[in-house]
């Protein structure tokens, strides 16, 4: 009750006597790697600036409000190209950005994080969706504000449930993390009462992803692919790293959907979510960007805004002062998924509904009506408490 | 039946101003619904212009105005024909609007481009526009009309605008997603709904301070579905409606203790509100259950839920 009454006066005070005063700047730094992997969908082609895009909008967003409260935002930032040392570039950045932003293959990520450690840098995960991260290999400095593979595919399996879709012919690619997705769907079928009625695997023999006679050569493949499976409602193909899903719808064997990586897929955002006062995102995000939004820039944004939000509320840039914030229990965000988004204490994880989408428009939206906890509907998705193996550190 | 004939003959005698209109702007169906408050039904239906979100009547009560958002105008309805008869020249993407006490002039929350555009309603032209935070919503004036409030989502703000140099004097930091700002009626509290944050922040509009909060509890329901939006006070500023969203309520709060006394279960997703002039009534918007339901305010229960389009939105009643 006094907490309340107390910060909001106190914050309006120093707001009025700062006005006259220098803004305060909070430096952003953005890392990530250069270059984009292709897709086997030309629609699909990450642009150059995906994630970088988002954050520049938090950064303009942040800095609408920053005026009214003396604070100005900057955003540096630095892609490392092959063979370049990434933990020399986030030290370079941490010179003079107390929150950096990254989008870095897990490993990667862990190296800068223990990297930076002892400077008090507060690092966001926006790219990386490896549960290692946020389980056995947490970090105490790494905010996650990109979804987990067990939540994108919790969502998944609680939609097809819900749609008595329970039987699952289950494809996953031959790549490490294709099979860490089919880890995670397999899971998923466990704890919401779905059956995997057999698993296929897709081996990569490489090639291109593009060719000038493709589509025949595909069209007879993945029929073939997939007869004579047993009988099953839906295809769920596990393949992050672009090899076949996107092959697979209307070309399956027996008249069946597909989902996971193609056909119906789980994502953070998508450039057709429009509920909940979205619509002027996207078109902020337009007007700034000259393209649409991904899910990578979504998840960019959305950790400058969590920035942006604890320093207006605590009327700070100071670096330990925003953390202490952000990892407390007063701390969420809005970010036009129709409710607030909060922190897992136990691994730094932001909790976030996530869309079902197929290209075109949003299907659905998880958790699904049913999915009941007694904390949060939201940890219905991914690992929950009792299960993290996470010891913050 | 005999009886209620007898009353209402007496009173179309005694008081013939007794039926209201109200007008309903449904969001998805690109209409307004007409209602009578004396039969409570709809008795006409108008087509405008594209997602029709903020409606109010101008203060003789000759026209209503309808913000429709996708068309970035902002509609005027001739409430004689139930046509719509102008346009205004709002701003991209207008959604809430309101009208200093003549009635000379219009301020209009334009969410895309982060501004508030001033508007002469007689000559119907642009006077300017105003900087606000990003994603302006919630939009009202003080009694005296010096202040103009304005709410932005994403900042998270009430900017206090001064009316006459159209400069803001004051930003109050509320909680998170500010949609809605009622001011009591003596001007002593000015109170801001948070969607997202569940809250209801009530503000000194002098000292530009929070000095309160109406919190949302109710049993059974999961926290993150209490999201207030719209606000309606009585002119005795005892009693405060608040709408609380996809948790299907609207909370009736004690303005003199800030506690909720009563919950009234009414439609899906209630939005806004409007009183009857007599007050004897308030018709609050269902948004995913396609009705509005009437609460009989002296009672504190809902009496009614009448049929209108597809997500109905705001509302406004003839004064």
């Amino acid at each position: 009750m006094i907490r309340w009454l107390l910060g909001p006066i106190g914050l309006c005070l120093a707001a009025m006597q700062a006005l006259a005063a220098d803004p305060v700047t909070i430096g952003v730094g953005y890392l990530g790697v250069a270059g984009t992997r292709s897709t086997l969908s030309l629609v699909e082609q990450p642009a150059d600036n995906d994630g970088v895009a988002g954050a520049k909008l938090a950064i303009e967003d942040n800095n609408t409000t920053g005026k009214f409260l003396n604070q100005r935002f900057v955003l540096e930032e630095r892609r490392i190209k092959e063979g370049e040392d990434v933990v020399q570039a986030a030290t370079a950045l941490a010179e003079h950005n107390g929150f950096v932003i990254t989008n870095l293959p897990a490993d990667a990520l862990l190296k800068v994080a223990d990297a930076l450690r002892d400077r008090g840098t507060l690092l966001f995960n926006a790219g990386a969706i490896d549960e290692r991260l946020r389980e056995a290999d947490c970090r105490a400095n790494v905010i996650h504000s990109a979804p987990t593979r067990s939540m994108l595919a919790d969502a998944l399996g609680q939609y097809l449930v819900w749609k008595r879709w329970p039987r699952w012919l289950l494809v996953v690619g031959s790549h490490d993390e294709d099979k860490l997705y089919a880890d995670a769907l397999r899971r998923a079928a466990t704890r919401f009462g779905a059956k995997i009625v057999q698993e296929r695997t897709f081996e990569d023999t490489g090639g291109a992803r593009r060719t000038d006679s493709g589509v025949t050569l595909i069209q007879r493949q993945m029929p073939v692919f997939t007869q004579q499976a047993p009988a099953y409602d839906v295809l769920v193909a596990a393949d992050e790293s672009e090899v076949f899903a996107a092959y697979l719808p209307y070309r399956t064997w027996d008249p069946r959907p597909v989902a996971g990586s193609a056909g119906l897929v789980p994502r953070s955002w998508d450039a057709a979510q429009d509920q909940w006062g979205a619509t002027q995102m996207q078109n902020r995000f337009m007007k700034l960007n000259s393209r649409r939004m991904t899910a990578l820039d979504m998840q960019a944004w959305t950790a400058v805004r969590m920035i942006g939000e604890a320093t207006s509320r605590t009327n700070s840039g100071d670096v330990k002062k925003v953390t202490d914030f952000i990892k407390g229990p007063d701390f969420s965000v809005a970010a036009f998924k129709g409710t607030k988004l909060t922190l897992r204490d136990w691994n730094l994880q932001l909790r976030q509904p996530i869309l079902l989408v197929d290209g075109r428009m949003v299907v659905s939206v998880s958790p699904q009506e049913g999915f009941l906890h007694q904390v949060s509907e939201l940890d219905t998705l991914g690992y929950d408490r009792p299960e993290s193996k996470c010891k913050l550190k | 039946m005999w009886r209620v004939g007898l009353l209402s003959g007496l009173v179309l005698v005694a008081a013939p101003a007794h039926a209201f209109i109200a007008y309903v702007s449904n969001e998805k169906s690109n209409t307004v619904s007409v209602i009578d408050t004396d039969s409570w039904t709809v008795t006409k239906t108008i087509k405008v212009g594209q997602r029709p979100r903020g409606i109010e009547f101008t203060r003789d009560g000759k026209f209503v105005m309808v913000a429709v958002g996708d068309d970035d105008t902002i509609q005027v309805i001739d409430a004689k024909t139930q046509a719509v008869v102008d346009t205004l020249p709002s701003g991209p993407d207008p959604e809430l609007f309101t009208q200093d006490a003549a009635g000379k002039t219009l301020y209009v929350a334009n969410e895309n481009d982060n501004t508030v555009t001033v508007i002469d309603l007689e000559k119907r032209a642009r006077l300017g526009d105003i900087q606000v935070g990003v994603e302006p919503e919630g939009m009202t004036i003080s009694p005296d009309g010096k202040i103009l409030i304005n709410t932005s989502e994403t900042t998270n703000m009430a900017h206090f605008i001064d009316t006459a140099s159209r400069q803001i004097v004051a930003n109050v930091l509320v909680d998170a997603r500010p949609r809605f700002a009622e001011f009591k009626h003596d001007a002593s509290e000015l109170w801001v709904s948070s969607e997202i944050g569940g809250t209801v922040s009530i503000v000194d509009p002098q000292k530009h301070e929070v000095i309160g909060k109406v919190n949302f509890e109710i049993p059974g329901l999961r926290k993150e579905a209490i999201q207030p939006v719209g606000i309606g006070m009585t002119k005795d500023d005892k009693t405060a409606f608040v709408a609380l969203g996809p948790a299907n309520r609207v909370a009736v709060v004690d303005v003199a203790t800030r506690k909720v006394t009563k919950y009234l279960l009414v439609g899906q997703r209630v939005w806004h509100m409007a009183f009857t002039p007599d007050e004897k009534y308030l018709l609050v918007t269902n948004g995913v259950s396609n009705d509005v339901s009437v609460i009989d305010v002296a009672a504190q229960k809902v009496i009614k839920t009448i049929q209108v389009g597809e997500l109905p939105w705001g509302i406004t009643i003839a004064p």
